[in-house]
């Protein structure tokens, strides 16, 4: 049936030779963990991306009962974890994904560079690959603030200070994350919903689509 | 081993573990979400409690209006909700609460609400008509007859419960 269904739409699109050449591709044997058992240290990455769709996809879900505003913000995820069905664990995925994402990303950076697999020619895909850190820390401020309980203000006030600890244009960049002067509150709020959810996001599916074209175009680098 | 002698090639188990395994893993991630979003129609309906809303003394063969608040849980959300009720007792003195939430498209119904069209609820939105006991009056646009409240009557007062169609309050 499935076949018989790729077949006709094949036929009249040629569709094969898409998804081949993504399919399709040689897997070096020093990247093979059944050939050298060291080589799982290449997984992380794949890990990476992996947990990655698994945050993209609980988010999507969780913000069907999020509500961005300090009025609900507290009571709707109160809701979505105690009254919805299985809501503590699509709260759970993505509030431990948040964390397994980070780990996952530091270990492929720690490959990567105690390879020295960012070496010539791979120097943009080692610069996108720290866009993409930044980005992800990003995601991990501005969704800490969400649940609007007081752990998250308190971690967003101090956070905040960081920012403006800047020189020169701390206390702008501080104004502009905050959405206020002095108060973090109704707008950092929304703010940081919209950065969590739309900009970040958008912003890391374009560099991570750069980190695996890049990847594919150059081929893993070679054994050590 | 020759790949002949198996019906299963390599190449195909080796498919089909990969697919059986991914699919595992697709199904351990989406099932919880996917309930996660089903959650609203598989919540039981919340039954809602009768209100006190008028003085059986207070009802007569006339239809009054009579205005009353009912909780309403939203989620997170808890309010009070303003509704209404047509009241009458019918020729055999039992009483009729009648929603006037006209079955067309919901406006508000009236009673004597036109001239021209006396003991009869009356609907401004398109000139929907029902009669005293609720029935739709032919070639006016509502569909069916007015929802009655569920209701019990307690030491003399009237208490109303949801509006449901003809024929299952």
């Amino acid at each position: 049936m499935l076949n018989k269904i790729y077949d006709w739409v094949d036929e009249r699109l040629d569709i094969t030779p898409l998804w081949r050449d993504i399919a399709d591709h040689e897997v070096p044997e020093h990247v093979n963990p059944a050939h050298h058992f060291s080589a799982f240290v290449y997984c992380f990455g794949g890990l990476t991306f992996f947990v990655t769709v698994i945050q993209i996809l609980s988010g999507m879900f969780l913000t069907m009962y999020y509500v961005p505003d300090i009025k609900n913000a507290w009571e709707s995820v109160y809701y979505l974890q105690n009254e919805v069905a299985f809501g503590k664990i699509v709260r759970g995925m993505h509030h431990w994904g948040a964390s397994l994402v980070i780990v996952m990303m530091f270990l492929h950076t720690l490959r990567v560079f105690f390879q020295g697999a960012y070496k010539k020619p791979r120097e943009l895909n080692w610069i996108v690959g720290v866009l993409i850190f930044m980005v992800m820390m990003g995601l991990g401020f501005t969704g800490y603030l969400l649940p609007w309980d007081m752990k998250a203000l308190f971690a967003t006030k101090v956070g905040l200070q960081i920012a403006e600890a800047t020189p020169v244009i701390g206390p702008a960049i501080k104004t502009l994350l905050a959405g206020h002067h002095e108060i973090v509150g109704a707008q950092t709020l929304t703010r940081f919903f919209a950065i969590h959810v739309f900009f970040l996001p958008g912003a890391l599916l374009g560099l991570m689509a750069a980190h695996f074209l890049m990847i594919r175009k150059q081929g893993i680098s070679g054994p050590l | 081993m020759s790949e002949k002698k198996h019906r299963v090639s390599r190449r195909q188990f080796l498919n089909y573990t990969l697919t059986g395994v991914g699919g595992f893993m697709a199904a351990g991630i989406l099932s919880p979400m996917v309930r996660f979003a089903l959650d609203p129609i598989l919540k039981e309906e919340a039954g809602q409690d009768m209100v006190a809303v008028a003085q059986v003394k207070d009802i007569t063969t006339e239809p009054q209006r009579f205005d009353f608040k009912v909780k309403v849980k939203d989620a997170w959300y808890e309010s009070e909700e303003p509704r209404s009720a047509w009241v009458f007792k019918d020729e055999n003195g039992d009483i009729v609460a009648l929603s006037p939430i006209c079955k067309h498209l919901g406006c508000t119904v009236n009673w004597n609400g036109e001239k021209s069209n006396p003991n009869r609820f009356f609907c401004p939105c398109h000139y929907g008509l029902y009669e005293k006991d609720g029935t739709n009056v032919p070639n006016t646009p509502p569909p069916a007859p007015l929802d009655r409240y569920e209701y019990e009557v307690k030491d003399g007062t009237l208490y109303l419960g949801k509006a449901k169609p003809r024929g299952e309050a």
